[in-house]
Order: structure tokens, then C-alpha cells, then sequence
């Protein structure tokens, strides 16, 4: 198993954690945990509201950048943590 | 000139002439031609000559063709990416840089109360059950006709019912009505349905196609199937069974459309009875719906993990008063039938019913488990679209049983009414949510996350406590549920928030549910 692998695998391994993806700078998921369709979705949308909130904090303040990116739902809790090239996207289930 | 004097037998025989013939030579005569010496011999010689032809050769070409190939392809799956993609030392990188803030935000985030008993409000809250719409067809009630079925079309914006009577036991040649009402039309007029449809016998049960907006099926109490099209209200018929060997001989109490196996988007009926068969119809040309697959339903052949009454001798037919399919396993479905009991049954089974009902397909035994009966007969079941195992059932005992398919008793049983419950439905939304139909006028509206003993709202559809016969969730427009009742009145009713949004944990609360009570 390469160190990628066994990365995704630590993270997957989380408490509630029901899907860990990266998707690199064009949307375009190339590792993930999910079936197909659910991925392409999560992948693509998540990839837009992430740029967009980037944008968003660096016209506020252009020294500042954005760092990660939580969202809280009824039913879950999605973590983008961004990078130049990639993305990785941790969906979780809430705490009991 | 010329005297000729011709002799012969017969001037020879002549008398009175002066002499016999004789011979006689006339000099030679030559009369010369003119012709040539008038004429004369002028040859000239003349020439002539065809101009020489000119040919010259030039090429010419129709435009140029092109062949191209189109093909649809389907969307590019992400699995197949992520193998083909290397692993970079990029990624591995990223991902070195990005566990540890990630594996923190996830411990947090696990141990975190931080939203604990937080709501959003994003829409205005509907605080009560509200009736938007009381329908009825004068006529219909006129002949004293109830409401045997609903149905809401796949656009969620028409809702059908049918006119028809459960409680004479007769064969009737009343006649009867298909009504639809359009509510997303501006000039709804409750009292005068978009489309009627007549019928010659009672109609028990109605079902919209799931993809055509206009084609509705219904079940006779002649045993008659026909599909209508309501988009051509001047000849609404479609396809019928008509009345042949294969067409069922009792009441025909509900249908349902089910995907052709292997062409998804073209679809069957299939009907129940109390004739004990199952059939599965299809329509083809002329009008004619084809009996494509058969079960029966034989008491003899039935699973015996239950104690149930013993069977007479000779075969015994086990009438079927509802259906209802899972929503998990396609050839999956569940059968509520007259003796009670709820039967797991499969389009898949192979046996052979022990019948001599006559047939033009080999009819088959579809149950494969008998749950522990109820009071009296079932008239309604549905199976849980949040969960594989989960089902209810109602009957004339007054109870709703909640039901693992794994067991044969129930999970829980509730009397919810003294009289008959004549429908039950789970809430295409709401996993923990039900709604049951009941002869005393009531539909009960139940939600197990706040009591699994008691009704969350009990709405009155009608005054004089006459029974709700049908009720249906609009899958469409999730607040909307039409009911329908014995004074021939269909009310559509807006449901309040607390029974369309789905709470945080609902789907563990009904896992928890269908395993703890199982044990």
C-alpha cells in the first residue's frame, strides 16, 4: 500500500467519518472513498464554494488567505482542507 | 396500237363466224423508253464533310462527404480515475501537510456539543395541519359513491380518486367515475374535476403511471384492469383486460405500476385480488392489456411458520387485499391478504401454484414467509422507503403492526381505532413517520421519534365521523396528503414542518428501531 493509501486509510478509519475524497485544482475527484456519482457531485461543488470562499476571505483582506473550510449540516459535517493543487474533502457524521 | 384477235375452244365453237383461226405474227413492236433521253446522264460529284468532333474531357465531383459517429457517453466514473491516476509525491505531499490539521478537526468535530439542540430556520415553520382543498364530485355523491382511492399523479400536481362502494358486497351496475383535479391550475373549481372518466363498475383502486402524467390505472370490482389516458378526455381508455379466463373474478382492491425488468423506463400493472392471484399485465396494441406473468395464492402452498387455522381439504385460494413493494429489492413485496396474515412474497419464485384456476401463463407461488396474523383481514401495507426491513400493515382489528421482514411477529402493535383502519402509509421524507386512515373519520398522523404509543396529530377529515378510506403522500410536493372518505370527498392536506423535514439521526433512530426491537 503506497503512503497515499495508507493516509486516506488513517483518515476514512475517524470517528462518523463516512468519506474522505482529494480532488486536484480542476474539480476533478482522483481519489475517493464514495461510489462514482456521489463523488462527482460532492467533487464539483464542493471545488466551486471552495474557490468561492476563498475569494471571498482574500477581497476582504488580500494578505489573508483561506485556511480550512468547515460546514455544518443537519445531517453532516464536510471538511475541505485546500492546497494549490488539491483538495481533500473528509465528510462525518455529527457527534452522537 | 394493237388488234388482238384472241382465239380459244370457246370463239372456235362459235357458229356463224367467218372462218377457223389462225396464225398470224405481228412484227415486233418496240416502244423506247423516253425517260432516259429526256433525263440525260448528269453526274456531278459533290463532296461533303462533317466537321471534324471536338471532344474535351473535364472532371466534376459532388461536394465532399463526411461520415461522423456520435455516442452519449456515460458519465466518466471516478473510480476508474482515481486508479489510473499516479500517485505523485505531489499528492503525497499534500496529504502529509494536510492529515494532521484534519485528523484534529475530525477529533473536535466528534467530541464537539457545540450544535446540540441548534435548528435553523430557514423557511417560515407551517405550525399546524392545515386542509388546503375539500374536492367532490356532485354527482358521484349524489349516488351516495365513496372515495376508494387517491392517487397523485408524477408531477405531484393532479391528484385523482376513484368513486366506488366497499361496503355492499354486491355486484352492482352503478355507475361509477375516475375524477382528477389539477391544484397547480389557477381555476381550480373543487366542486368540478379537471377530467371525469366514467366507469361502468365500482372502481376499488387507482395508481398513476410513475413517469406519464396522464396515464392512470385502475382495478374494477368486476375483476376488470384498465389503464386511461387523461389527456384525451373524449376517449380516455387506453388498454383493458376485458373479461377473459385470465381477468380475476373477485374485486380487484389495488394496483400498482412496476419497471419492465431490463427496460427501466417502460412499465406493467400488476393487480390483486381477493381471487387469491397476482397478476401482471401489460398493454399492447389494440387496446388489449396482456396477461404477462401470473401467481396464485393457495393456502396449502403457504409458508407454515405461523400458527394459522388448518387447511381445508382441496385447494383453497388466500384473497389479497393490498400490496405494497420494497423499495430496496424490486422482485420484493408484501401482500396483505383476508385471513389477516402479511405474506413475504417474490415476483422471483418459481414453484408452481397448486391451481386449477384457468390460466394462459403458468401461474406461480409467490410467498415465501407468513407473518403472525392480525384480528381480521389487512387492507393496507406499506413498506418503509428508509429501510429494507421495515413494514406496516392495517386491518379491520383496529391495529397497525410494525413489521421486520425477518420475524414473524410484529415489532410493535398499536390499536390506533375501535373501528376498522382502512390505510396506512409511510412519509416519503420523514423516515420515523407514518399516517394511518381510520373508520372513525381520523387520520392519525404518527411520528416515533416523539411517542411510538400515541398519534402525533389526529386530523378530523369528517364531521359525521363517517371512514377514510385512502389516504397518499404527494411524493412531489412533500407537504401535500390527499385523503379521501366515505362522503365522497377528497381533502388534500398541508402537513406542518415537523412532519417534512428530516431531523439529524433520523435514519439511525429507524436502524436502531428495526434491530433493538428484533432482538
Amino acid at each position: 500500500m503506497t503512503e497515499v493509501e495508507e493516509t486516506l486509510k488513517r483518515i476514512q478509519s475517524h470517528k462518523g467519518v463516512i468519506g474522505t475524497m482529494v480532488v486536484n485544482a480542476e474539480g476533478i475527484p482522483i481519489r475517493t472513498t464514495l461510489d462514482n456519482s456521489t463523488t462527482v457531485q460532492y467533487a464539483g461543488l464542493l471545488h466551486q464554494l471552495t474557490m468561492k470562499a476563498r475569494s471571498t476571505v482574500r477581497d476582504i483582506d488580500p494578505q489573508n488567505d483561506l485556511t480550512f473550510l468547515r460546514i455544518r449540516s443537519k445531517k453532516h459535517e464536510i471538511m475541505v482542507a485546500p492546497d494549490k493543487e488539491y483538495l481533500l474533502i473528509v465528510i462525518q457524521n455529527p457527534c452522537e | 396500237s394493237f388488234t388482238l384477235a384472241a382465239g380459244g375452244p370457246v370463239s372456235a365453237s362459235r357458229p356463224g363466224r367467218p372462218g377457223p383461226l389462225q396464225d398470224e405474227t405481228l412484227g415486233v413492236a418496240s416502244v423506247p423508253s423516253q425517260w432516259r433521253v429526256a433525263q440525260g446522264i448528269r453526274v456531278e460529284t459533290k463532296s461533303c464533310q462533317t466537321a471534324s468532333i471536338a471532344t474535351s474531357e473535364t472532371s466534376t465531383q459532388t461536394r465532399k462527404q463526411a461520415d461522423a459517429e456520435v455516442q452519449t457517453e456515460a458519465p466518466e466514473p471516478a473510480g476508474l480515475l482515481s486508479v489510473s491516476w499516479p500517485d505523485g509525491p505531489r499528492l503525497a505531499a499534500f496529504l502529509r501537510r494536510v492529515e494532521p490539521i484534519v485528523t484534529r478537526e475530525l477529533t473536535k468535530n466528534w467530541q464537539s456539543h457545540a450544535f446540540d439542540g441548534f435548528e435553523v430556520n430557514w423557511t417560515e415553520p407551517q405550525k399546524t395541519v392545515t386542509c388546503l382543498h375539500t374536492l367532490g364530485y356532485p354527482p358521484a355523491q349524489a349516488q351516495e359513491l365513496h372515495v376508494t382511492s387517491v392517487s397523485w399523479n408524477s408531477t405531484g400536481s393532479v391528484v385523482a380518486c376513484a368513486y366506488g362502494r366497499l361496503d355492499d358486497g354486491d355486484w352492482s351496475t352503478l355507475r361509477s367515475y375516475v375524477c382528477t383535479w389539477n391544484l397547480d391550475r389557477r381555476s381550480l373549481n373543487p366542486r368540478q374535476p379537471s377530467v371525469v372518466v366514467e366507469v361502468p363498475s365500482a372502481v376499488m383502486c387507482l395508481a398513476f403511471h410513475p413517469t406519464q402524467p396522464a396515464h392512470v390505472a385502475g382495478g374494477l370490482y368486476s375483476g376488470e384492469v384498465l389503464v386511461w389516458d387523461t389527456s384525451r378526455p373524449e376517449d380516455p381508455l387506453l388498454w383493458r383486460t376485458g373479461m377473459t379466463d385470465d381477468t380475476h373474478t373477485d374485486p380487484v382492491y389495488q394496483v400498482v405500476w412496476l419497471p419492465e425488468p431490463r427496460h427501466n423506463h417502460r412499465f406493467q400493472v400488476l393487480s390483486v385480488s381477493t381471487d387469491g392471484k397476482v397478476l401482471l399485465w401489460q398493454g399492447a396494441g389494440a387496446g388489449q392489456l396482456q396477461l404477462t406473468e401470473g401467481f396464485a395464492l393457495v393456502v396449502q402452498q403457504l409458508p407454515r411458520n405461523t400458527k394459522l387455522r388448518k387447511p381445508h381439504r382441496g385447494e383453497t385460494q388466500v384473497g389479497a387485499t393490498a400490496v405494497a413493494f420494497s423499495s430496496f429489492d424490486p422482485s420484493l413485496f408484501v401482500l396483505g391478504t383476508e385471513g389477516g396474515f402479511p405474506l413475504k412474497c417474490s415476483l422471483a419464485a418459481e414453484t408452481a401454484a397448486l391451481t386449477r384456476m384457468p390460466s394462459t401463463v403458468p401461474l406461480r407461488a409467490p410467498a415465501q414467509f407468513t407473518f403472525s396474523p392480525h384480528g381480521g383481514p389487512i387492507y393496507s401495507v406499506s413498506c418503509s422507503p428508509f429501510h429494507r426491513n421495515l413494514f406496516l400493515s392495517v386491518g379491520t382489528d383496529g391495529h397497525v403492526h410494525l413489521h421486520s421482514m425477518l420475524q414473524a411477529q410484529p415489532l410493535t402493535s398499536l390499536q390506533l381505532s375501535h373501528k376498522y383502519l382502512f390505510a396506512v402509509r409511510w412519509s416519503p421524507v420523514r423516515p420515523l413517520v407514518f399516517a394511518a386512515a381510520s373508520g372513525e373519520g381520523d387520520i392519525q398522523l404518527f411520528d416515533l421519534q416523539k411517542s411510538s404509543q400515541k398519534p402525533t396529530v389526529s386530523i378530523k377529515q369528517t364531521q359525521d365521523k363517517s371512514p377514510v378510506y385512502c389516504l397518499e403522500f404527494n411524493h412531489q410536493q412533500t407537504q401535500l396528503l390527499a385523503a379521501g372518505d366515505a362522503q365522497g370527498t377528497v381533502k388534500v392536506w398541508q402537513l406542518s414542518t415537523e412532519f417534512t423535514e428530516q431531523g439529524p439521526r433520523e435514519t439511525d433512530d429507524l436502524d436502531r428501531l428495526a434491530a433493538e426491537v428484533a432482538i
